[in-house]
């Protein structure tokens, strides 16, 4: 009789226990099932229209599940829509965001890694106060350089190329590459270094033998890092190029700026898509470690 | 964080009758390969703020020029009405995009943090916008705020035929659409920071506070939060830092309208240096932007080195 009081209140219990626990997954992946739709949206919204037809939006609005199916916005906004004159699309300012991003990531990504490595293995009187000097770097905002800029790109001959923007974001990437990388290095064991180096191994041959191979998480990170914050960049791009020149992220301020009365949002959306397509595929692609370096390097 | 002497390998050195090239070089070689960098980054720092700062102090007008005039740009650049405004704006943006940044990011990292399933995939979802430019950003949804063919059209023809919603085409809200932006933008950035911190929190002190009884919501509030209390500040700092620089998403939502309400600092600067041929006092506006962000910076880098300093003491 007790027996099967005692086991009754047990199951009372262990069943409202369960339904709340029930009740708390159920509001958790609701509110999480929520703010992804949020999240999605835009892009989901972005993609939709691009294929789907002129009429149909213009009719139904840029919300609505697509009736129609079309890749000819695509094409046009590639190769053939005008922008400001010129009608060749955005592929020349897809190009020259290419040709801009790669080389700049690239470089500024080498520097930081040797400086990284100086800075970290190779420790003199004063670098740390070197250091914390190429830190300032990191929060120069860029309408300070702005004028400064203009006036040596002028001097030098690459005003209105995308040779001055690489060496701009080269300059501008040092100090966060630097960053990164030294906080990474400063975690290899000084001990290797010195075994290394009693084996006779000298600076470059250190770098090659022993950083290098350890270096590939710190260098996907600091790789997605720069791609995307050089395909990004805006201010630089509107301010030094102009036309032709121009990165992708000017162009499209140009193209959905331009005051047409029909909007013609199917290609504008394959546009914005062209423009977002290479720093998500990174980010995709690399996302794993993007959210692992993000964190690390912003907590230190 | 022991160092490498530089000239560790001297002994060795002595003992033959001079350096010998690999040794001269491996001395050389730290110094060689960080000269560019140094010369390029001090230039660019130094040289640079400098330079805008002498220019903020001439009467610099469509070209550069360097008669002094002293703080004739500042007054001027203070006494106008868009300037104002525009810093005012800065202020009002800041405080929400940070809070509501913060709280979203918070909210998200707990929920995740909660063992759910598929993490990678709800983590992914979340930050994504992050890899996205603010032009892509601030051109989808300065659409989705347009009246005739966004979210007003998609509610009135669910039937609430008399929904309003045209955030960024009203002067007194527009700011509200870039508030509602920008925390869409980054609240996932500030949820991965947060995640982080959940995640280092000693388990054992979680355990604990469950074995006394606490429920979840208390142990957040009682011992996870204050104990990741330094990550709360580190993402502040991060997001003001984005709010003072904000160009990109104004340049690309409202470009700085209806009429002046949506000007912020970054956006003053540009159109003064390169749109009304003003550069001195311009120069004065980069400069202020430049406090701005020393004001916030500059005591946050004393207080971790402050810290540093105490937690390293034995």
């Amino acid at each position: 009789m007790t027996d099967a009081t005692i086991a009754a209140v047990h199951d009372r219990e262990a069943a409202a226990a369960s339904r709340r626990h029930f009740v708390s997954r159920t509001v958790i992946y609701a509110l999480l099932t929520i703010f992804a739709v949020i999240y999605l949206a835009p892009l989901l919204i972005l993609v939709f229209n691009s294929f789907r037809e002129q009429p149909e939006i213009a009719q139904n609005g840029l919300i609505a599940f697509p009736r129609s199916f079309q890749l000819k916005a695509w094409a046009e906004a590639w190769s053939t829509y005008c922008i400001g004159g010129t009608c060749e699309g955005m592929r020349r300012n897809f190009l020259n965001s290419l040709w801009m991003a790669v080389p700049a990531t690239i470089l500024s990504t080498l520097l930081g890694a040797m400086n990284g490595y100086v800075l970290s293995k190779w420790r003199f009187k004063g670098s740390e106060v070197l250091f914390t000097l190429m830190l300032l770097g990191v929060f120069m905002p860029g309408q300070i350089a702005l004028m400064p800029w203009a006036f040596l790109l002028g001097k030098v001959g690459l005003t209105n190329s995308t040779y001055g923007l690489i060496l701009i974001h080269v300059v501008q990437g040092i100090s966060f590459t630097t960053l990164f990388c030294r906080n990474y290095y400063v975690s290899i064991p000084d001990d290797l270094i010195k075994a290394a180096r009693i084996d006779g191994a000298g600076f470059w041959r250190i770098f090659r033998k022993i950083i290098l191979p350890l270096s590939p998480p710190i260098l996907i990170v600091t790789v997605i890092w720069q791609f995307t914050g050089i395909w990004n960049e805006y201010l630089f791009g509107v301010v030094f190029t102009s036309g032709r020149e121009q990165p992708i992220t000017a162009a499209l301020v140009a193209l959905t700026a331009s005051g047409t009365n029909v909007r013609a949002y199917d290609v504008m959306s394959a546009a914005v898509l062209i423009g977002a397509l290479p720093p998500l595929l990174v980010y995709f692609l690399g996302g794993k470690y993007f959210v692992r370096g993000l964190t690390q390097g912003a907590i230190k | 964080m022991s160092t490498v002497p530089m000239d560790a390998g001297r002994n060795s050195a002595s003992a033959a009758p001079g350096p010998t090239w690999r040794e001269r070089i491996t001395r050389i070689s730290p110094i060689l390969i960080l000269a560019p960098s140094l010369a390029a980054s001090f230039v660019y720092i130094f040289v640079f703020t400098i330079w805008t700062l002498y220019i903020s102090l001439s009467n610099s007008s469509l070209l550069p020029s360097y008669g002094f005039v002293g703080l004739d740009n500042y007054v001027s650049l203070w006494s106008n009405r868009r300037w104002n405004i525009a810093y005012s704006n800065l202020f009002f943006f800041s405080a929400f995009y940070i809070v509501g940044a913060m709280g979203i990011g918070l909210l998200l990292a707990i929920l995740i943090d909660q063992r759910v399933r598929g993490e990678a995939i709800w983590r992914t979802i979340f930050l994504y916008p992050l890899a996205v430019s603010f032009i892509v950003t601030g051109t989808v949804w300065s659409w989705l705020y347009n009246p005739t063919d966004g979210i007003q059209m998609l509610v009135r023809s669910l039937g609430w035929t008399d929904f309003n919603f045209a955030l960024a085409s009203d002067r007194s809200t527009a700011i509200y659409a870039i508030i509602i932006t920008g925390i869409w933008q980054s609240s996932g950035f500030a949820m991965a920071l947060f995640l982080a911190g959940l995640r280092s929190v000693d388990q054992d002190l979680i355990k604990a506070a469950q074995i006394d009884g606490a429920s979840t919501f208390r142990t957040y509030r009682r011992v996870i939060l204050p104990i990741i209390s330094p990550i709360f500040l580190a993402v502040a700092v991060v997001q003001i830092q984005f709010a003072i620089k904000t160009f990109d998403l104004v340049a690309a939502l409202t470009r700085g309208g209806p009429g002046i309400s949506t000007t912020f600092p970054a956006i003053y600067v540009y159109d003064l240096m390169f749109q009304r041929g003003q550069i001195g006092e311009g120069a004065a506006a980069a400069m202020m932007m430049l406090a701005a962000l020393a004001v916030v910076l500059v005591p946050y880098a004393l207080f971790v080195v402050w810290r540093h300093r105490r937690e390293s003491r034995p």
